[in-house]
């Protein structure tokens, strides 16, 4: 299999605080893969790292999408690394609010569309066509995600666990081979919880995307990751499957603290 | 009445033009979030570019209406390449300062940009030719209306419509509403901001240019310093009608300009800025995110 995303020694300081420490991480082609670890741990730095939202202080980056060759992206800005084909969510919900279902999959396009300032304004037979493919795209990007009755909606207007799915289609709408989900979970009933691990498990087949999330949900980390990595003060203290993972000394320590009796 | 109709139709006229201008505001706050003080600036550097190219059409003896479409175009042109320009040197390397720095420097590109047409241009009035003609149509209400008041207005509506539009319906519009509500997710969704911030500048800024060569051709003299009293205007116009909305410019511009040529008609011609001011205030003091403007609360 080959691997698509290839950090390496990535490190990143905030004036003395060294929040991520010479952290390692890959990704193989279809792999969905967990980072976890307590609460400010620095995984939602090590995301901002790769989207291009910080620039690392030291290490490298390096993605390959399938079938080409690895290129280093650390120092690139957000949407020069999503045109290269990464996408993210965020932890809290961060759509165009006052915009429709459809238009907020539709800026997800943005990047894969050519039609410049005057096209837009003298819209040519070329650009109404591009339109149009734009349009479908996204009507069946939301079927997909069993949204598409509400392509009209405000985004606002939608419910929680709607709008996260939401954010997902947007994402998947700009391509990625990639997709970054920062606690996909975070706000929702087991239910919904258990929808969100079947629809993550479909798009990873359907759309031929892997996956990097940040979870906090164990059950969820547990039931669809191939591989975790955990950090803890931003330093990677354990990586494997789920299995090693749960009996892991050090990632037991970091979540419920050293046992004193014996010390 | 038909002194009322003549107040009506001068208020009408001049709230176009405010409303032309404060669009340029408007829409780079909206996007940006920033006030750009040299917009007025620009608006007079159309109105200049319009004098000079019409004054050497006319010379090389061309018809009137090619004199007006190109001189027009050129004005806009022109203002657009300004904005372009004035961005990229004025504001783009301020892009992560403190929102105190991109102020300080519109109000010394606006100093600087006065300061280059006084030097190029002198300070004196310079005569402004009437580019539109007299239309035969309006020659019985021309106690009412000016044909180059009529044409102010129908391009103001033109303008807006178009605009309008653009924003709702094209892809270079979306974005533009993307960025101004969440700037960072447009960048992680593939937006190139950069691109979008120069689109908004160009648009803005041609429809300056478009304004300064209408009022121009009305008023009949240009100097270096109109840019200033108008940019202030529109400044108030779009303050009046909530900053950011494109809508709330037009409505802010209209009812500005109806106050003042009221006041004037009315009251005493002295008492026009008082009236114009008086309103903001006033309206300010109940609104104070202005007429269509969104209260917002600061994002934690």
């Amino acid at each position: 299999m080959q691997t698509i995303l290839d950090v390496k020694q990535l490190t990143m300081d905030f004036g003395g605080l060294r929040a991520i420490d010479h952290v390692d991480l890959d990704i193989k082609q279809g792999e969905i893969v967990a980072l976890i670890g307590p609460n400010g741990a620095g995984k939602t730095t090590f995301f901002n790292c790769i989207t291009g939202i910080y620039k690392p202080t030291g290490g490298d980056v390096f993605i390959a999408p399938p079938d080409e060759k690895p290129k280093r992206i650390n120092g690139k800005k957000p949407n020069q690394i999503t045109v290269a084909g990464l996408a993210r969510t965020f932890q809290n919900i961060r759509l165009f609010a006052n915009m429709t279902v459809l238009e907020n999959v539709m800026i997800g396009q943005h990047c894969r569309t050519h039609t410049g300032i005057l096209g837009s304004i003298f819209k040519g037979k070329g650009v109404r066509a591009e339109e149009r493919r734009v349009i479908d795209y996204s009507h069946m990007l939301l079927k997909k995600v069993g949204l598409d009755q509400y392509a009209h909606y405000l985004a606002k207007n939608l419910p929680y666990a709607n709008q996260r799915r939401l954010e997902i289609a947007r994402a998947l709408a700009t391509d990625p081979f990639l997709l970054l989900l920062d606690e996909p979970a975070a706000g929702m009933n087991p239910q919904e919880t258990l929808e969100l691990d079947q629809f993550i498990t479909q798009i990873r087949e359907e759309e031929n995307v892997s996956i990097l999330l940040i979870e906090h949900d164990m059950r969820l980390v547990m039931s669809i990751s191939d591989r975790i990595f955990v950090v803890d003060y931003g330093k990677k203290i354990a990586q494997g499957t789920p299995a090693e993972i749960q009996n892991n000394e050090n990632v037991i320590k970091a979540y419920l603290g050293e046992d004193i009796d014996d010390a | 009445m038909d002194y009322f109709l003549e107040l009506f139709l001068g208020g009408l006229t001049r709230g176009s033009i405010y409303a032309l201008i404060a669009l340029g505001y408007t829409m780079v706050y909206g996007v940006l979030g920033l006030i750009n003080f040299a917009h007025g600036e620009v608006y007079m550097i159309g109105a200049f570019v319009g004098l000079i190219v019409s004054g050497f059409l006319t010379v090389l003896g061309w018809p009137i209406l090619a004199i007006v479409v190109i001189a027009t175009m050129m004005a806009m042109l022109f203002a657009g390449a300004y904005g372009f320009t004035i961005e990229k040197v004025a504001y783009q390397p301020l892009r992560h300062a403190p929102r105190l720095s991109p102020l300080i420097s519109a109000i010394g590109m606006s100093i600087f940009l006065q300061n280059y047409v006084l030097l190029a241009q002198s300070s004196d009035f310079q005569a402004f030719p009437q580019l539109v003609p007299e239309f035969e149509f309006l020659e019985p209400y021309s106690h009412i209306i000016l044909s180059t008041e009529l044409v102010i207005i129908l391009a103001a509506v033109v303008t807006l419509i178009a605009l309008f539009l653009l924003i709702k319906f094209t892809k270079i519009g979306k974005a533009m509403r993307a960025i101004s509500q969440d700037r960072q997710m447009a960048m992680l969704l593939g937006v190139n901001v950069d691109n979008v911030i120069s689109a908004t500048f160009i648009i803005g800024s041609a429809l300056a240019g478009l304004g300064g060569i209408l009022v121009a051709s009305h008023v009949g003299q240009i100097n270096f310093y109109i840019g200033f009293i108008a940019g202030i205007k529109a400044f108030t116009a779009a303050v009046l009608g909530g900053i950011g909305s494109i809508p709330g410019a037009a409505l802010g511009g209209l009812i500005l300009g109806w106050t003042e040529s009221f006041a004037t008609g009315y009251v005493s011609s002295d008492y026009e800025d008082v009236f114009a001011f008086g309103l903001l205030v006033f309206i300010l003091v109940f609104r104070p995110a202005g007429i269509l403007g969104k209260v917002s609360s600061e994002k934690v």
